[in-house]
């Protein structure tokens, strides 16, 4: 390789950083959502590191289900405490107590989709004019024509006929009052992308992310944490498995993998023998086939 | 477009290949220095692009089992009895239900020497914008051809787009080679007319492959079925191609994003290097302002960096003050890029609505906005025979040759040198879409060089001027004062007329000698026939300097009242004159103001849209740099104006006090 060209890893985190500082400039109110996930833990470090020497210039919101893992929450501080950072919560169970969601019911009941309300109140309520996410083209197929600069319209919606064309480098991050844009700095990672970065820049994750010994439950083919938030249904069990998670979110919809991988080049090892996406272990996706186009439209990360 | 489960799943040999190659576990070492390569693929309906991107994706493992399911799933509630390989690929319902593909899509893979993203662009009506778009940022193009149908008026379409977007790779593939019995004549007919056609082109490096992509021979694994075949397979060529050849390592551009400014002692400027290198100690230049400085250091969270390139996000500091902004570029002292506000371009029309002539755009260039109008539609390219046509607009998918003018100088260099500086974008102020991509060929000369080289005044050669015996000194002599052109310029409602007027009876009731020209009275007649396009607004300023110059030489003091928003038009009718005599006056008053005042109820009709190139609204002013008289007409009186103007004559000897 010559000396000028740069690896892999180092060219993503260059455009990461580019959008990154676009969105500073391009845009008022800008905000970061975090979701206490791996993509948005790098995301949070990529912020730092695009401002640096300088602070990160806007807040990183988090949209607490009030399903989370404990872990999550705690290294969610603990991670802003490092980066200097600012952070907004706001509560799905106050859109529920506000009477603006209400809370699904059965087994199967999940806050994914209620989530959407508590976040574009909070876009509102924030005057948030960009909200940067960490969600990757490569996780689903509904995503593989997302933008970097997502338009949303004033109702917060995303009309796949009404996308900008990008080229080049060059973002067009216009618009009319009450509009917003979703913003994608990691469109080009993949979930390996992620993993070795999170291994070059040696990024401290939730232990979630690593193998330990926890009960869980089986249901539609993966392993569910137990926890107060879900019921038993007839004939399931709890039980004691070496697991990890791929990916971090509400814990009544993410599942984890059966694994013995210790360390991230474990997981390295692991994602690149994996016959399943990571997204194959969250019960949302699974609905409908289209699930992930229909929660875009209506404004879900 | 429907393959069967069966020939979806790729030979379990290439899997293992795949996986002996490493692509399970590559170590820390070997991912680290991983690099990356964009590309395009690009063919017509059916000639197997998705069956060919479906099995490099399934051969790297980028397919995993969920995503087959799904799709497997999807096929059989629509009730067919394949597996549609398409659905692999092809992603939003809207588009899955229509069965088309209309935009651009992007895909990852990656073998342990090199990470893969491909600009998917699928070839319907849309297909000049998607490809061009997929193709701003890649670095090799797959061209597919159908062996049986050989060359087509499509696959030369994507070789000139590729061309024209300077992709420095282009990766011809014949495709379904086992369809006509692997013949090596058929593969070397095709090979062969398509040399041909590419030699018209600027194409740096053009490779040609047989493959199957439904059988994968020469996709992975080299074909046993094409023995006479010699060369690499097209994964084998993806992995070892080139890449960085398109990026220019020698012209130091660095396109300032945003000023970061931690506490007092630091001031970064962050940005993405757009070509060239850079170590602190060097000489830089800021544009616009032109103030020199040496880089300090070169900031990253890590480290400070002895050197950086283009590609590189970084913070750069510099020794000395300097007043820096968004958009602003610095660059090395001894390589400065062009600056002009008047540029040739190539542009690709992306939107739906067709270009309007007359209309003004945004145009987004590095990290600047600017207001750019079209000064001439030179002609439109044919993308399929090439052939130039004349054109009165672009509609979606068409691309055209044009002199576009923007309110501020660009800082760039020609696209075929330097893709970051040398693209744009243009977006519609209205509606804030993208419409077009351009590209910067040269600068076009401003007017004012065509104005002092050779004079735009036309002239009739065979008409001598008849200045007649009486000589404008004489006419002076007897009327007790000079002649003159007062030039009032300003926006519609701020107040030109009324001062205009007030000022003529000021001179009228002193005994001068003058004249009154304005907008209005010529538009109705000496003007009738011209509208408001930029050729046209051109015109009428020309016809209008030429009377004021006649009234000049007849000894008057001619007051013209002309909105005149820009600068090479009010330098134009100044050119016209001896030095001294042309009085510009800037009738300066915020446009807030001015649209409250809006006598003629213009404004609040152009922002209903229903006039279109509005100054102010829809059309820019520039503002007068060196006006003789600047009048503030919405803070001065009128009445002290008039005096201001009359002190200022006085002053300058045109008039006895
Ligand atoms: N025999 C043969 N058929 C092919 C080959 N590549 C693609 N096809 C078939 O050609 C048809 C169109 O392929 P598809 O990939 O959908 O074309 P696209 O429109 O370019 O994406 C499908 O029926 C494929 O199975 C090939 O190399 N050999």
């Amino acid at each position: 390789m010559s000396i000028y060209l740069r690896s892999h890893l180092l060219q993503l985190e260059s455009e990461a950083i580019f959008v990154l500082r676009e969105v500073a400039a391009q845009f008022e109110r800008p905000v970061l959502l975090f979701s206490g996930g791996k993509d948005s833990i790098v995301m949070a470090h990529l912020a730092r590191r695009a401002f640096w020497p300088g602070k990160i210039p806007f807040p990183l919101m988090h949209i607490d289900t009030g399903h989370n893992f404990q872990e999550t929450l705690d290294f969610r501080d603990r991670l802003m405490e490092q980066l200097d950072a600012q952070l907004i919560v706001r509560y799905v169970q106050d859109s529920i107590n506000q009477g603006r969601a209400v809370e699904e019911t059965g087994p199967h009941a999940s806050r994914n989709a209620l989530q959407t309300v508590t976040l574009l109140d909070a876009l509102a309520e924030f005057k948030f004019e960009a909200a940067l996410g960490g969600a990757r083209r490569d996780e689903e197929k509904a995503r593989a024509k997302e933008r970097f600069f997502s338009h949303r319209d004033s109702f917060g919606q995303w009309d796949p006929k009404n996308q900008r064309p990008e080229l080049w480098n060059l973002f067009n991050g216009r618009k009319h009052q009450k509009e917003h844009f979703r913003v994608f700095p990691l469109s080009n990672w993949t979930e390996m992308d992620i993993w070795q970065y999170i291994a070059l820049r040696e990024i401290e994750i939730p232990m979630l992310y690593y193998s330990h010994s926890r009960d869980v439950i089986r249901r539609d083919g993966m392993w569910l944490a137990a926890s107060q938030y879900i019921a038993l249904e007839d004939g399931e069990q709890l039980e004691n498995r070496t697991v990890r998670f791929r990916t971090i979110g509400d814990m009544t919809c993410t599942g984890a993998v059966e694994s013995h991988a210790a360390s991230l080049d474990d997981i390295i090892r692991e994602v690149a023998a994996a016959r399943e996406t990571e997204r194959g272990g969250r019960a949302d996706d699974k609905r409908s086939e289209a699930a992930m186009e229909d929660r875009k439209r209506v404004g879900y990360f | 477009m429907s393959i069967s489960v069966k020939e979806t799943t790729p030979q379990p040999e290439a899997l293992a290949a795949a996986q002996d190659a490493g692509a399970i576990g590559p170590d820390r070492d070997q991912y680290l220095a991983m690099d990356l390569l964009r590309f395009t693929t690009a063919g017509s309906v059916d000639d197997g692009k998705s069956t060919l991107i479906g099995r490099m994706l399934y051969d790297s493992k980028a397919i995993f089992e969920d995503q087959l399911e799904a799709v497997e799933r999807a096929s059989r509630q629509r009730g067919d009895a394949y597996v549609d390989q398409a659905l692999l690929t092809d992603g939003l319902r809207a588009e899955r239900e229509q069965g088309i593909t209309i935009d651009v899509a992007y895909r990852y893979f990656a073998t342990p020497r090199r990470k893969f993203i491909i600009a998917d662009t699928p070839g319907h009506i849309q297909y000049t914008r998607n490809m061009v778009t997929g193709a701003s940022t890649a670095e090799l193009a797959i061209i597919l051809i159908d062996a049986r149908k050989g060359v087509v008026t499509q696959s030369k379409r994507h070789g000139f787009l590729a061309s024209l977007l300077e992709i420095p790779h282009v990766l011809v593939t014949v495709n379904k080679m086992d369809l006509v019995d692997y013949d090596q004549s058929v593969y070397e007919r095709i090979v062969a007319e398509y040399a041909e056609f590419a030699a018209k082109l600027s194409v740096q490096d053009m490779t040609f492959i047989p493959i199957s992509a439904l059988l994968g021979d020469n996709v992975v694994h080299k074909s046993e079925k094409m023995p006479w075949y010699d060369g690499p397979t097209l994964l084998h060529h993806l992995e070892n191609v080139n890449v960085g050849a398109t990026r220019n390592l020698v012209d130091f551009r660095f396109p300032v994003q945003m000023v970061v400014r931690p506490h007092q002692d630091l001031r970064g400027f962050a940005g993405q290097i757009a070509s060239g290198t850079i170590s602190p100690g060097e000489e830089v230049v800021v544009l616009p302002s032109g103030r020199t400085s040496r880089l300090r250091s070169i900031l990253t969270y890590e480290q400070e960096l002895p050197e950086a390139a283009a590609g590189d996000s970084v913070m750069l500091t510099l020794e000395d003050e300097i007043d820096i902004s968004r958009g602003d570029m610095i660059v090395r002292k001894n390589n400065l890029p062009h600056v002009a506000n008047q540029l040739e371009c190539i542009v690709c029309w992306m939107s739906e609505d067709p270009l309007n002539p007359d209309g003004a755009y945004i145009l987004q260039h590095t990290t600047r906005q600017v207001r750019a109008f079209i000064s001439e539609l030179n002609y439109r390219i044919d993308v399929d025979t090439l052939h130039r046509e004349p054109a009165k607009t672009l509609q979606l998918n068409e691309i055209g040759r044009m002199k576009i003018t923007t309110t501020q100088p660009l800082f760039f260099d020609p696209y075929r040198l330097n893709r970051n500086t040398g693209g744009f974008i243009l977006i519609d102020p209205y509606t804030n879409v993208t419409v077009a991509a351009g590209m910067i060929r040269r600068r076009a000369r401003a007017l004012d060089e065509v104005v002092s080289t050779e004079p735009e005044r036309s002239r009739s050669s065979n008409v001598v001027w008849e200045g007649g015996d009486i000589t404008r000194e004489m006419r002076e002599r007897r009327n007790g004062h000079r002649a003159a052109v007062l030039w009032f310029t300003g926006l519609s409602g701020s107040g030109k007329s009324t001062i205009a007027r007030r000022l003529e009876r000021r001179l009228f009731d002193l005994g001068l000698q003058t004249a009154f020209l304005d907008g209005d009275n010529v538009r109705h007649g000496l003007n009738g026939d011209l509208g408001f396009s930029p050729a046209d607004r051109k015109e009428n300023i020309r016809r209008v300097a030429e009377v004021a110059r006649l009234n000049f030489e007849n000894g008057r003091l001619t007051l013209c009242t002309f909105i005149s928003p820009y600068h090479s038009e009010r330098e134009f009718a100044r050119h016209l004159l001896p030095a001294n005599r042309f009085i510009e006056v800037y009738v300066k008053c915020d446009i807030e103001v001015a649209k409250r005042r809006d006598p003629k109820g213009l404004y609040a009709k152009a922002l209903r849209g229903e006039i279109t190139e509005f100054t102010g609204v829809s059309a820019p002013y520039e503002e007068p740099q060196h006006a003789e008289i600047v009048v503030e007409t919405d803070v001065q009186s009128v009445d002290d104006i008039i005096d201001k103007i009359m002190l200022e004559l006085t002053r300058r000897g045109l008039i006895d006090s």
